[in-house]
């Protein structure tokens, strides 16, 4: 069978009757069994829960009362969030056997609409990176190109997906963690609005700019994938309280009138010239499709990746504090309590999170905290401003996600240069704003280029319209890497 | 510039057991960052508010009626060391 079906025409063909969740699932399972030990999306595979799960769903279509658009469909879940008695890593030794007593409430309201949870999906330790080398239990690689990395934080469930290795998956983005593996692997990629789908289950890295959101083979899967999760909860308080639309329902409305802002900071010195040249062949598709096209300026941008490297920090040094070695996760004997903690944490913490911990502490310091963390905050203000300012004149920003294209294993070692991976997706985890990559090309050795449209607040469903109207006027996101 | 002392005193804030060799990574590879973070400095933000949060979200309530808690073995389930219902560390208090 295809492995590349997306979401909507699978549950189709289940409705159907020509196809089961059970057949799809064993298929997935039998894919990942043959190549996942080369790309390495998961950290944990769940064949066993799957199994049960397919056919729980195959019942419901046999009695023809699917639980919705998503039953049945084969997903992988970044190892991020919590998992009832299910193994969650958070790619780090200190959790490598963590087993959560409770699910995230974006995992229990998958379980709820019947999707099959394949398993737990790589990514850089705590989220903490943009090529999920920083994972401390698995090397993941691009299925584009096995030498490069996939991206990340969320590099396993981007590469469970271009790979065939998943019909879907969940992310989480705190600086690009979406959105910048969807672009290195050809996979569309959706942080939504802050507050917009639940954080209760999630491993908190940067609670003011966590965000948790899906990854698709096409626009139409992560409108539906969006939807399955969206929505209040009380357990978080800074869930948003707003009725959740049906995102496929504007999908085809088409783009004419609608008014996209380019802004000439997202074209920054350096970036890959086959990048840019994407980006802007894309905007021309996207004025003949009807939309009118405007320059506009974003001048906080250049501030917004120092900024978030205070804040982000900042609250991940605080998160992690609970990782003592008490309570959960691992335990490194000591002399008294706080060498015991000492010594768990340097033991159970790799190198990047380490380094963000001790810049966090040293940022929120006595005699810093006004100069750094203040600082930085006032900030992010002028970078929300600037969106304020840009979406009074435009309905939506488009530019391309990431400045360069997948890199090897290994080729940025450096953290600054690791950094900049996210300069361009950072501004819309700073603001709230929502925002998705959808593939717009491919570089001439082959690596996929993506673009991203960036909306206003709780307006996922102009930013999908427009992500919809490009991709059905291209073709990129049906192209598949050769993975045998 | 952070120093070597500045280094020590934020690994000890932060509980990390750091060798020397992992002292002086640190502080190398913090003062290449810090290069970067401080041209923030120069930002004018004049009467500019802080923001905490994107998305502003004041003060959610709700009614404080008792629920059934998650069960003791449940939460014990992961603990590194325990002793009865209780969680287990090293000695704090000298006898």
């Amino acid at each position: 069978m295809d492995v590349y079906r997306p979401i909507h025409e699978l549950t189709d063909a289940f409705r159907r009757g020509e196809t089961t969740p059970s057949a799809v699932t064993d298929a997935y399972l039998a894919r990942i069994e043959k190549l996942d030990a080369r790309v390495g999306a998961y950290i944990t595979v769940t064949a066993e829960h799957a199994r049960a799960a397919a056919a729980a769903s195959d019942r419901r279509y046999r009695e023809e009362r699917p639980l919705g658009p998503l039953d049945g469909a084969p997903i992988a879940i970044k190892d991020v969030l919590c998992t009832r008695g299910i193994t969650t890593t958070c790619g780090s030794r200190i959790l490598e056997n963590f087993v959560p007593p409770y699910d995230a409430t974006s995992v229990a309201r998958l379980a709820n609409a019947g999707a099959v949870m394949l398993g737990k999906a790589n990514m850089d330790e705590f989220a903490m990176g943009s090529s999920t080398e920083h994972s401390a239990l698995r090397v993941t690689r691009n299925p584009w190109d096995l030498t490069r990395v996939p991206g990340g934080s969320s590099g396993g469930p981007a590469a469970a997906v271009a790979g065939g290795l998943a019909a879907g998956g969940y992310g989480t983005d705190t600086g690009g963690s979406i959105r910048q593996p969807a672009a290195f692997c050809g996979v569309v990629g959706l942080k939504p609005t802050y507050g917009r789908v639940s954080r209760f289950g999630l491993v908190a890295f940067a609670s003011s700019l966590d965000h948790v959101g899906p990854l698709g083979l096409d626009v139409t899967d992560t409108a539906l994938l969006l939807g399955a999760v969206a929505g209040h909860d009380p357990l978080d308080a800074t869930s948003i309280d707003a009725p959740v639309p049906d995102y496929t329902a504007d999908l085809a409305r088409g783009i004419r009138g609608l008014r996209l802002g380019v802004p000439d900071e997202y074209f920054i010195a350096g970036m890959d010239p086959e990048i840019e040249h994407a980006a802007r062949t894309g905007i021309e598709t996207l004025k003949s499709l009807g939309a009118s096209i405007e320059r506009v300026s974003l001048p906080a941008t250049p501030h917004a990746l120092a900024t978030y490297y205070v804040i982000a920090p900042a609250e991940a040094s605080s998160n992690l504090a609970r990782y003592d070695g008490v309570k959960y996760g691992l335990r490194v004997p000591g002399r008294d309590l706080i060498d015991m903690e000492s010594r768990t944490r340097a033991a159970g913490f790799g190198a990047e999170v380490r380094r963000r911990v001790m810049l966090g502490t040293y940022v929120l310091s006595a005699g810093y905290y006004d100069a750094y963390y203040g600082q930085a905050q006032k900030v992010r203000t002028l970078v929300r401003r600037d969106f304020d300012a840009a979406f009074a004149r435009v309905d939506l920003i488009v530019a391309p996600t990431t400045p360069n294209v997948p890199f090897r294993h290994g080729e940025k070692e450096d953290p600054v240069q690791m950094y900049l991976n996210d300069v361009l997706t950072i501004p819309a985890d700073m603001s709230g704003v929502p925002a998705v990559s959808v593939p717009c090309g491919f570089t001439a050795t082959g690596l996929p280029i993506g673009l991203q449209f960036i909306g206003r607040t709780l307006d996922e469903a102009t930013v999908l319209r427009a992500a919809y109207a490009y991709e059905q006027a291209t073709d990129w996101h049906r192209r598949r890497p050769e993975l045998a | 510039m952070i120093s070597r002392e500045d280094v020590e005193h934020v690994a000890r804030l932060a509980r990390l057991a750091l060798t020397p060799d992992e002292l002086e990574t640190m502080r190398t590879q913090l003062n290449a960052i810090l290069v970067h973070i401080d041209a923030l400095k120069a930002v004018d933000t004049t009467g500019v508010e802080p923001t905490s949060h994107a998305v502003p979200v004041v003060n959610v309530f709700r009614e404080d009626e008792p629920r059934p808690p998650f069960p003791v073995e449940d939460m014990l389930r992961n603990a590194p060391d325990r002793a009865g219902n209780f969680f287990r560390v090293p000695r704090i208090i000298e006898d």
